[in-house]
């Protein structure tokens, strides 16, 4: 089981070395057809030169030496994260094993893995939006000179991602956690030649970087409290640590969760990082990266529910984050944008449920937005691959030309909006009624069928015992039946209603923006200068298949009570999210040739900036910093170097003092002479 | 007796080089492959000697050799090495090595590879009997020897402002010395011996609180100039800069571990009373140099310089980890001389190419599009930048996480929440150690070639000499970095000998 699990891990970071080192010399050996070279690659290519390289690349992937690097290993480690997950939900329970302990001299690392209900269904999840990933790459990347470097660093994303899934010590967590920042870096400055996207690289390591900071100190407050940094050993002990130190602990986590699952006010990094290739944007929103916060939340959900007040700022955050970023979603022209601000907004929907104690409904959300947000993300590529460009206002009519793309895109659109019967339906809507059932009766429901918690021995939380009901994943449920789960405290009432009204008002600008995206795209007529055609197979195959788990994953829900469909805050829901698609609908019917944003008027710019919160940070952090720099450089050498030099000066000087008797002039030395010996002779004669 | 061998090797090498060219070794090339054997035997002595090693007991002192020197006064010829300064013996004997292989192929500026080969080896002397001296006083001497030959390397082969580097770097260091013996004669006469295995075995005591106290200080000093420590850090950036590429390398690699190293094999376990007086004042240095230091680094535009400064933070890290007085917070130190050592060894070779290729170093001249004009050099490049900048995984990040974890918790006798703001202080400066990495890689790897390095026609590639001498750093930084273990085992047993059994 372990093995398995660390096989999971191991697979795609040894294929991340050897695409990197082996990868052409790979393609050189198998002879691949003749690829017509793409001068410079990049972003500048052509499209017809972009289009002939996909299709040639589309017809020999055996002969691609770095796509079989990357893909082959990714598909066995899914496999085997599939018979992980099977094995989990067969005989449940958690599996931990230990490769072996470091000591440091205080708290020791011990390098063990966890496979337990929660992580198994999220690394499978992770290996196989990854692995549509890199299929789809294939034909995307295909014009890029850069792909083995591309498909290894994806490899080794991957494998950070899943070492983050199955760790069982928080500071192994972390190294993955870590590594998947820089993969994020090198992945969106892929195309480094222009330097926006570089400046977009950088932006999203800073910034998820300062957030991590906070989340080592958290990590090692944890760890020094407990003795211990293995993740069953931390949320064992949590009663008998301080309050104020797991409090302290559970905040400084959470500016971790808020940089990497980009929450405000550490959200600016997302929008810009859409500088990177597509199917990179898939793999950050989808699987990896913006997951991992949500995910660590679950993971660690009693260090966050028995800190007191964590889970009020928590909601509070993803509150501002969700309707925040869903307004500014409404008045982007990129597509890419509008995509990037509805996973801040559908993260911020995690991140709700989380805070009303509905652990389980997020994780559930966490795994069909991965599916669906993938999807919508690989369908935007096919798009972009046939018109040439980003935004929304060349797209249009597209729905003939491209039917496999417009019908899985509008699979993922209405599981983003959360219509039903299409997965997104079935766990926005567990979110919505946890939050409901917040505001109105003011404790949390029992949760729990993914976590798989340790009994805590003493003190708050009190446990529940959690109960479960028949269905497909009845087994998984019964996983923890005896086990006893971490309940949230209530929400402070002004709170758990701010997120019930915030769902809400989200799922009415979701349906705005997303109706918006695919009037736009696909229906009326042809506004850029592009052949409309379908994308080549392998990328419309992909979209396609990942177009069934985004349709149907809802339904495997249905064997946990609290993710069933509620009739209550589903019609409200359904009723908002058609006040919203209909509005927007309505505006399009009007003029289909124009943008149905038109109407924000003035409101417009400040939306399509995010709120100048970019601007704000540039003028209160990133200026005051370098002129820091500044100053530091002229105090080193106009103030320490030159005492410094200044020290050297003055022993010259005092040297030069003290040479001036010592000229060489006897008549000199014989005045001085002279003049001790009656100085000393007076001496003599007044004393004695 | 194998340390003997191997400080005698490149000793009596470079005697050997003192005989006229015309009878021994004529020609350059011939000098530089004698300098590579002398060096590659030095490192298979030094290899032999790990193979020697005992690794169930490394916190024992192992393979000594104990001669009276000058019984008079009590001077014994006593070298030894435990889990301490094994690590470092092997750093200096590869660094120099790689060194020697790197000049084979590319020769400082200014010739006379004669004499530069011969006061390398001098130099090599000098470090090693360093790290394996056991006794004050031989400990001092080889301490000495190093400046030498240093400053002839700086003042001779160096760049643009190499006198006054040259003299800034000698007369700063000699002051620290001057210090540095005071204290350890102070320690030395109170106590009654020089020994330092037996000094550091007693744990201070014999020796009254006012005496520990000052002589910690005196010491203090002098390893923290060498170190270097905040606000005692300028003459490095100048020395760093005008240095030739092996020099910086093996100043940065190997020379300023010789303070750190100081600090936890003399000054820590001589005189415990006094670090536990100084710690709190050592830590606040220690965190001012890692954020002055990463500030510093953010407003350079000469690569070099940079990477200098970058030295002032990361040295803050090691030298935090040392103000905890934890066995962690030490074992924090001697990861993060190593990993800083490995990295920043690297960085420097990487700098020199740089310059090489390019004729500057500066940041703006350089333009972009390094990935596009020298993509293998400029992949190395960010790789070492990344180590640099402390990612999990590679050598540089366990060093600083486990300085952080000391000084979240401190030694009992420390304020606590004073090193919990240093904690908190020094991560952020870590976050300052990202940003300024990151706009150097902005700035020289990507965006496009400027249309004057167009023309000029294609960098040169990597050479064989060069892969030579990175390709192990880049390997044992990643080795260090995914299995922490193999340091942290030989490390841990003796710092808590030396801390007292803590």
């Amino acid at each position: 089981m372990i093995v398995l699990a660390s096989l999971t891990i191991l697979l795609p970071f040894a294929a991340a070395f050897a695409g990197m080192l082996l990868g052409p010399r790979l393609s050189r050996l198998l002879r691949p057809r003749k690829v017509e070279p793409v001068p410079g690659g990049g972003p500048a290519t052509t499209e017809q030169a972009w289009w002939r390289a996909a299709i040639t690349a589309e017809r020999s992937p055996l002969r691609n030496g770095p796509a079989l690097l990357a893909c082959l290993p990714l598909a066995l480690a899914a496999v085997f994260a599939a018979i992980v997950a099977f094995t989990v939900w067969r005989s449940p329970g958690a599996r931990t094993g230990t490769l072996t302990l470091i000591e440091t001299g205080s708290v020791p690392i011990r390098v063990g893995l966890q496979a337990d209900g929660l992580a198994a269904v999220v690394g499978l999840m992770v290996c196989c939006v990854a692995l549509a990933v890199q299929v789809y790459s294939i034909a995307y990347m295909a014009k890029d000179p850069r792909y083995s470097s591309y498909a290894a660093f994806i490899s080794l994303f991957t494998a950070a991602m899943l070492l983050v899934v199955y760790s069982g010590d928080l500071l192994l967590l972390y190294v993955g956690w870590e590594v998947m920042g820089v993969c994020s870096y090198f992945l969106i400055g892929h195309h480094w030649e222009d330097r926006a996207n570089s400046r977009a690289a950088v932006k999203a390591f800073l910034v998820t970087r300062l957030g991590d900071v906070g989340f080592l100190l958290g990590i090692l407050a944890l760890g020094v409290g407990a003795k211990s940094f293995v993740i069953e050993d931390v949320l064992a002990r949590l009663s008998e640590m301080p309050h104020a130190t797991v409090t302290a602990a559970a905040f400084l986590l959470l500016a971790g969760v808020a940089g990497k699952s980009a929450q405000f006010p550490l959200h600016t990094w997302l929008p810009d990082a859409m500088a990177g290739p597509t199917p990179i944007s898939a793999l950050i929103h989808a699987a990896t990266m913006v997951a991992a916060g949500i995910f660590v939340v679950a993971r660690l959900y009693g260090v966050f529910v028995t800190g007191s007040g964590v889970l009020t700022l928590l909601g509070v955050l993803a509150v501002v984050s969700m309707v925040g970023s869903a307004l500014a979603a409404l008045a982007q022209d990129d597509i890419k944008r509008v995509l990037a601000y509805s996973t801040i907004s559908q993260l911020a929907v995690m991140a709700a449920g989380l805070a009303v104690g509905a652990d389980t409904a997020a994780i559930f959300h966490l795994l069909t937005h991965g599916a669906f947000k993938a999807l919508l993300f690989l369908a935007a590529g096919s798009v972009i691959l046939v018109t040439g460009s980003n935004l929304l206002g060349r797209y249009g009519g597209l729905r003939r030309a491209m039917p496999v793309t417009f019908w899985s895109m509008t699979v993922g659109l209405a599981a983003l909006v959360g219509l039903p019967p299409v997965s997104g339906w079935f766990s926005k809507d567990a979110v919505i009624e946890a939050a409901q059932h917040a505001a109105l009766h003011g404790d949390p429901e029992p949760q729990g069928w993914f976590s798989a918690t340790p009994i805590p021995e003493t003190g708050p939380p009190p446990p529940s015992i959690t109960q479960f009901h028949g269905g497909a994943l009845k087994a998984y449920a019964e996983a923890n039946f005896t086990q006893v789960n971490w309940v949230a405290p209530p929400l402070p009432g002004w709170a758990a209603w701010l997120v019930y009204l915030g769902l809400l008002l989200t799922v009415a600008l979701t349906a705005a923006y997303a109706v918006r995206l695919w009037l736009m795209t696909f229906f009326g007529e042809q506004r850029g200068d592009f052949e409309p055609r379908e994308a080549p197979k392998l990328m419309t195959w992909t979209v396609a298949a990942l177009a069934v788990p985004a349709a149907i994953m809802g339904f495997f829900g249905g064997g946990a009570e609290e993710l069933r469909p509620h009739v209550g805050s589903a019609l409200i829901a359904l009723a908002l999210a058609g006040l919203g698609g209909g509005a927007a609908f309505l505006l399009w019917n009007r003029d289909p040739a124009r943008d149905p944003a038109r109407v924000l008027g003035p409101v417009r710019p400040v939306l399509e900036r995010g709120f100048y919160v970019d601007e704000l940070y540039a003028l209160v952090i990133v200026r005051p910093v370098r002129a820091a720099a500044r100053l530091v450089v002229a105090a080193d050498a106009r103030g320490i170097d030159a005492a410094v030099v200044g020290a050297a000066g003055a022993a010259r000087r005092l040297g030069g003092a003290l040479r001036a008797p010592q000229n060489g002039n006897p008549q000199t030395y014989l005045t001085g002479l002279l003049a001790g010996v009656v100085v000393i002779a007076a001496v003599v004669v007044v004393f004695l | 007796m194998i340390f003997l061998l191997l400080t005698a090797i490149p000793l009596l090498a470079a005697l050997a080089l003192l005989v006229p060219a015309g009878r021994f070794l004529p020609g350059d090339a011939a000098v530089a492959r004698f300098g590579v054997a002398v060096s590659g035997a030095t490192l298979l002595v030094a290899l032999s000697a790990v193979t020697a090693f005992d690794f169930g007991a490394p916190e024992r002192m192992q393979l000594e050799i104990d001669r009276a020197w000058a019984p008079a006064i009590g001077l014994r010829f006593h070298l030894g090495a435990d889990g301490v300064s094994l690590p470092l013996i092997l750093l200096t004997a590869l660094l120099t090595f790689l060194c020697f292989l790197y000049t084979a192929k590319h020769p400082p500026a200014g010739d006379r590879v004669r004499l530069f080969t011969a006061l390398l080896l001098v130099l090599e002397v000098g470090l090693l009997g360093t790290f394996v001296a056991l006794d004050l006083v031989l400990f001092f001497v080889f301490f000495e020897v190093v400046l030498i030959p240093m400053y002839a390397v700086i003042a001779i082969w160096g760049g643009a402002g190499r006198r006054a580097a040259a003299y800034k770097f000698i007369l700063y260091t000699l002051l620290g010395s001057g210090l540095l013996l005071a204290g350890m004669l102070l320690v030395g006469v109170n106590a009654g011996t020089l020994d330092m295995t037996e000094l550091a075995a007693r744990h201070g005591s014999g020796l009254t609180h006012g005496v520990q106290v000052t002589a910690f200080v005196l010491m203090g000093l002098g390893f923290a100039v060498k170190a270097p420590m905040w606000p005692l850090h300028t003459w490095l950036p100048d020395a760093h800069t005008a240095a030739p590429t092996v020099g910086s390398v093996l100043l940065a690699g190997v020379l300023l571990k010789m303070g750190t190293y100081g600090l936890v094999r003399v000054a820590l376990p001589l005189a415990p009373d006094g670090a536990a007086f100084w710690a709190p004042w050592l830590g606040l240095f220690a965190v001012i140099g890692i954020v002055w230091g990463s500030l510093a680094c953010l407003a350079q535009t000469d690569l070099k310089r940079m990477i200098a400064y970058s030295s002032v933070g990361h040295m803050g890290f090691v030298l935090l980890g040392i103000a905890t007085l934890t066995p962690v917070g030490v074992n924090a130190a001697l990861f993060g001389n190593i990993a800083h050592g490995l990295i920043t060894g690297l960085l420097f070779f990487l700098a020199g190419a740089v310059k090489d290729r390019y004729g500057t170093g500066d940041l703006r001249e350089l333009g972009g599009g390094m990935l596009t004009s020298a993509p293998r050099l400029a992949s190395i490049l960010t790789f070492a930048s990344v180590a640099s900048l402390g990612l999990p995984g590679l050598a540089g990040f366990w060093g600083e996480m486990l300085a952080l974890l000391g000084a979240y918790k401190p030694h009992a006798d420390l304020p606590r929440t004073t090193f919990v703001v240093f904690m908190a202080v020094g991560a952020l400066g870590a976050v300052l150690t990202a940003a300024y990495f990151l706009r150097m890689l902005a700035r020289i790897t990507h965006g496009p070639v400027p249309d004057a390095r167009l023309t000029a026609g294609p960098v040169a590639a990597v050479s064989r000499y060069e892969y030579a001498a990175w390709i192990p750093l880049v390997v044992l930084t990643l080795l260090v970095g995914l299995w922490p273990k193999t340091l942290l085992d030989v490390t841990t047993a003796p710092v808590r000998a030396l801390l007292g059994g803590g």
